[in-house]
């Protein structure tokens, strides 16, 4: 019942409104003036408006952006981090000057120039030395924002060093588990075929190099200063991993394996003191949709000194240690036996961050 | 109305091609250029209406997540229990909101609306060149408006893989929900979409090339026609690779092929598809999905040029230099998809290359601005509704364009790729833009198309209303972007970081609510205006171009009697030595008179 005189009141609504606007034209046109040309007044009133609201938007966009500066992600915790948030103040200054420029001419010229009778506008249709200029001065300013962009791009993606630890961030719907490559430093093998209630990354035991890998989840922990290469897995769908403290992502796809590699070099401690936030954490988010839970993938990472990293990292169960605490013995036995079917990873499609095919 | 009719048929004695019409084959089967127009142009405003209220109800739960509304329940039902959508269908909602926005509305609407109408009545032409493909290109976009409609109401809710459904989310029935049922009628509609949109491309492309009237040369082209032209041929080259996208992802998805799909483990089940490759998928979306950006962009820059010409009373400044532009540009967007797909694991050295590409796309954009402020320039400029839209969309194409320059750099999108700031950046520059150019062509050519004037104070209003709220929801989203929120997240509640963003969050729900009512307005007007508007002038707004030559009843085959010759070019207004403030390109050059480019 309600809807319904919702219905009627609207329906009878829009016919006033209507009859309204009738009685205007109507008038108007008793007047002899066509209701609908534009006018004099017209043209002065928007000029007015695109001066006031066009320059109060230009102050707007300086005001927000100077107020919201606080409130933007703190500054790089991460080697090339620091790299990306000079490039990124170098295009920030030339786009907000291109902008700030052809916005004030914008405005200058459309409230400037509203319609009047006496003017006569002049017949400017072509001029091949001012179509140079704003060809070749906005090619040489992008010119170097390609080179400076291509510069830094490479040095991020390049090759990564012999001395890197590596974790590989598995991703399913809807939750992350890291895997620490252990004292080999070499991730065991792993297959989707083998994933099971138990084995949630398909690893598989019969690998020599998976018995000293350390499964976590929730939370994982990175020493400040030394080099990480991630490997990315996905099991479902894709996803993404992403570290915005640290200016990282990569897409996590199934059948292939991604990488990225980074320097942390602040604790989660400094950064703490420094956002003046003592519940501050790093934190991994997913990035790419990936179903209903989507919004709240996470982990959260903590960054601290070598110390304190190899004593956490001891204090979690390798592969071996968990298997032998999970189950007697002769199951392990008969059931690493069915599953040693050849690792599908290894034969998987592979492109890596760093251009090396594996 | 009844004095309308009788005029119109006093028009169609005049005319040859006359014959008895029924209402079927004037209104619906219709095969007449400028009535297709407006079917193409009816069904984009309820298409664009119904995403528009979607984009309200997930800002509602974006603005205040977890909070009950009512009205969400009345409208969404058990997807929305006790008036809290589901995530489910918060991101059914967002998916099927960009796809009708992106197709329906940029790409159908306005491609299907202006280059059918202004097409024909721009160059001189009695009507497309196939009257019957081009019916046949608006049934295809209504059936599959219909289905993609449809496909909200089946139990699995609409397809819900985002607007750009990568596999395996989308592949994947386990996955998700939307997965299903609704995305095979995603699948469905889209390819009839792409039938409609191919069919309608080759008309515009054939009907551009073959019918110009005697004298209308190419350099004698209004730039919509260039725009319009343009564009279909890049719709022509680029949606056969998406309908190849969606062909295999239905093999995928039905008989049970491996295009996209390897190494699955989903639901405690390892599936059997090995060796194919979900990045595949990307590829060939973002074949079709960049250019299909400036499909949506360019028909706007055509319009705007036109309407910024005419309004400011002044020639276009650098007509060759728009069309050069309008190439470059069209060239260019063939070899730049990359750059949606920095962060998927892709070559690095791809990647450079593609930062390479794409940042170049802001030169000859560059230029577009520079000539519309150089037409701006010393102008005489009548504020029209059209104007007001044109002269936003000049603002909205600078403030988003310039972002993307930010997004282009491989380096830096590696933190920004699917945050807010993109969200913020394709809003702002595809979104607003070529919805501000669809808006000054409604308002422009309006009188053209139904012989009657839209309420001029009402399109101010919407106007103000719509550029200030447009800019209040997007303009904020880029320090969300900074700040390091994701975009398609059903609620930022999660996660400490983003709790300072409450308050911004809310406001931008405001804004967009101010924004969607905003449009009521412009609804309302159109509406009314059909009925009631006040009649048209032959030639409202002074311009020069064909179609106003054209009486203000429609005919079939537009011009009673022969068609106008063409000798000049588009821009005559204010030329030195011509009496009145423009010259119509039918009026022949005088003795002596020099062809102004």
């Amino acid at each position: 019942m309600i809807s319904f005189l919702t219905f009627i009141v609207i329906v009878l609504g829009l016919i006033t409104f209507g009859r309204i606007i009738r009685i205007f034209e109507l008038s108007a046109q008793l007047r002899g003036s066509d209701v609908n040309a534009v006018n004099a007044s017209d043209n002065k009133t928007n000029s007015l408006l695109v001066l006031l609201l066009g320059s109060g938007f230009v102050f707007f966009v300086f005001y927000m952006t100077y107020t919201m500066k606080d409130k933007l992600l703190p500054a790089a915790a991460s080697e090339h981090g620091l790299a990306i948030d000079t490039l990124f103040k170098f295009n920030w200054y030339i786009l907000f000057t291109a902008f700030f420029i052809t916005h004030v001419l914008l405005i200058i010229f459309a409230s400037k120039y509203y319609f009047k009778k006496e003017h006569k506008p002049v017949f400017f249709a072509h001029s091949t030395k001012l179509e140079l200029i704003w060809t070749l001065i906005p090619a040489a300013v992008l010119a170097s924002i390609i080179v400076y962009g291509i510069s830094k791009w490479n040095q991020i993606v390049a090759p990564v060093q012999d001395d890197v630890m590596v974790i590989e961030l598995y991703a399913k719907q809807f939750d992350w588990t890291a895997r620490y490559a252990g004292d080999d430093n070499q991730l065991g093998k792993a297959s989707f075929r083998m994933v099971d209630g138990n084995n949630t990354l398909g690893i598989d035991y019969t690998d020599p190099q998976s018995g000293d890998d350390i499964l976590v989840r929730n939370e994982f922990h990175l020493p400040v200063g030394k080099e990480v290469v991630f490997k990315f897995h996905s099991r479902d769908v894709i996803h993404s991993a992403y570290m915005p403290h640290f200016r990282a992502q990569m897409n996590c796809v199934p059948g292939m394996t991604t990488q990225f590699h980074f320097k942390p070099i602040k604790t989660t401690e400094e950064m703490r003191t420094e956002t003046g936030n003592d519940k501050f954490d790093y934190v991994l988010l997913c990035n790419k949709i990936c179903g209903a839970s989507h919004f709240n993938m996470q982990m959260n990472i903590i960054v601290e000194d070598e110390t304190s990293f190899r004593q956490w990292l001891g204090s979690k169960k390798t592969v071996a240690e968990e298997l032998k605490a999970a189950a007697p013995a002769a199951a392990v036995e008969v059931k690493t036996d069915s599953l040693a079917a050849p690792a599908d990873s290894a034969n998987a499609h592979t492109v890596t961050a760093d251009a090396t095919k594996h | 109305m009844a004095h309308d009719t009788h005029a119109h048929h006093d028009h169609s004695h005049d005319h040859g091609h006359h014959h008895e019409e029924t209402f079927i084959s004037k209104y619906v089967f219709s095969q007449d250029h400028k009535m297709i127009s407006k079917q193409f142009l009816i069904t984009a405003i309820i298409m664009g209406c119904i995403a528009m209220f979607m984009s309200t109800f997930f800002r509602l739960q974006l603005g205040w997540p977890g909070q009950s509304f009512p009205i969400l329940e009345t409208f969404l039902g058990r997807w929305a229990p006790g008036g809290v959508m589901t995530p489910d269908m918060y991101l059914g909602l967002v998916t099927i909101h960009g796809t009708i926005i992106v197709f329906f509305v940029l790409t159908g609407g306005l491609s299907g609306t202006f280059s059918n109408l202004l097409i024909p009545l721009q160059i001189g032409a009695r009507d497309m060149a196939s009257g019957f493909l081009n019916m046949l290109s608006y049934w295809f976009f209504f059936i599959s408006s219909f289905i993609m409609i449809a496909s909200l109401f089946v139990t699995g809710g609409p397809a819900s893989a985002g607007w750009t459904v990568y596999p395996p989310l989308s592949a994947l029935p386990q996955a998700m929900p939307g997965s299903g049922l609704g995305m095979t009628l995603w699948l469905v509609s889209m390819s009839l979409f792409i039938v409609s949109a191919l069919l309608g491309g080759l008309n515009y492309i054939v009907t551009v090339i073959n019918l110009r009237t005697k004298g209308m040369s190419m350099t004698r082209l209004p730039l919509t026609i260039w725009a319009f032209l343009v564009t279909a041929i890049l719709g022509v080259l680029s949606f056969p690779v998406l309908f190849a996208a969606a062909l295999l992802l239905i093999f995928d998805r039905s008989f049970g092929t491996s295009f996209y799909l390897s190494d699955i483990n989903i639901g405690g089940m390892a599936l059997e598809h090995t060796g194919g490759s979900p990045i595949l998928f990307q590829h060939l979306f973002w074949f079709l999905g960049h250019p299909e950006v400036y499909i949506i962009l360019l028909p706007a820059l055509g319009i705007n040029s036109e309407i910024v010409a005419t309004n400011s009373r002044k020639p276009i400044f650098g007509y060759k230099a728009m069309i050069g532009s309008i190439l470059a540009i069209a060239f260019l967007s063939f070899i730049v998809w990359g750059h949606h797909m920095y962060v998927t694991g892709m070559n690095p050295f791809l990647g450079s290359v593609f930062v390479f590409t794409t940042i170049l796309v802001a030169i000859p954009s560059a230029v577009k601005v520079f000539n519309y402020l150089a037409t701006l320039w010393k102008g005489n400029i009548v504020y029209s509704p059209a104007m007001l839209f044109a002269i936003g969309m000049v603002s909205t194409f600078i403030t988003g364009g310039l972002t993307g320059i930010i997004l282009a750099d491989a380096a830096l999108d590696i933190n920004l790729h699917d945050t807010y700031f993109v969200v913020a950046h394709f809003h702002i520059v595809m979104g607003a833009s070529a919805i501000f150019g669809m808006f000054a062509g409604v308002y422009h050519w309006f009188p053209r198309m139904y012989g009657k004037m839209m309420n001029k104070n009402l399109g101010y209003a919407h106007f103000w209303l719509t550029i200030i709220s447009m800019y209040g929801v997007f303009f904020p989203m880029h320090f969300l972007g900074l700040a390091g929120i994701p975009r398609r997240y059903y609620e930022n509640t999660n996660f400490p970081l983003f709790d300072q963003f409450t308050d911004i969050n809310q406001m931008i729900s405001m804004f967009a609510i101010l924004g969607a009512a905003a449009q009521f307005i412009f609804f309302f007007n159109f509406f009314y205006s059909i009925f009631r508007g006040t009649r048209a002038p032959q030639n409202p707004w002074g311009s020069t171009t064909l179609e106003w030559t054209a009486p203000v009843e429609h005919i079939h085959g537009n011009w009673p009697g022969k068609i106008p010759e063409v000798h000049r070019w588009p821009y005559d207004y204010n030329k030195p030595g011509k009496a009145g403030d423009f010259t119509p390109q039918t009026e022949p050059l005088a003795p002596g008179e020099e062809e102004s480019h």
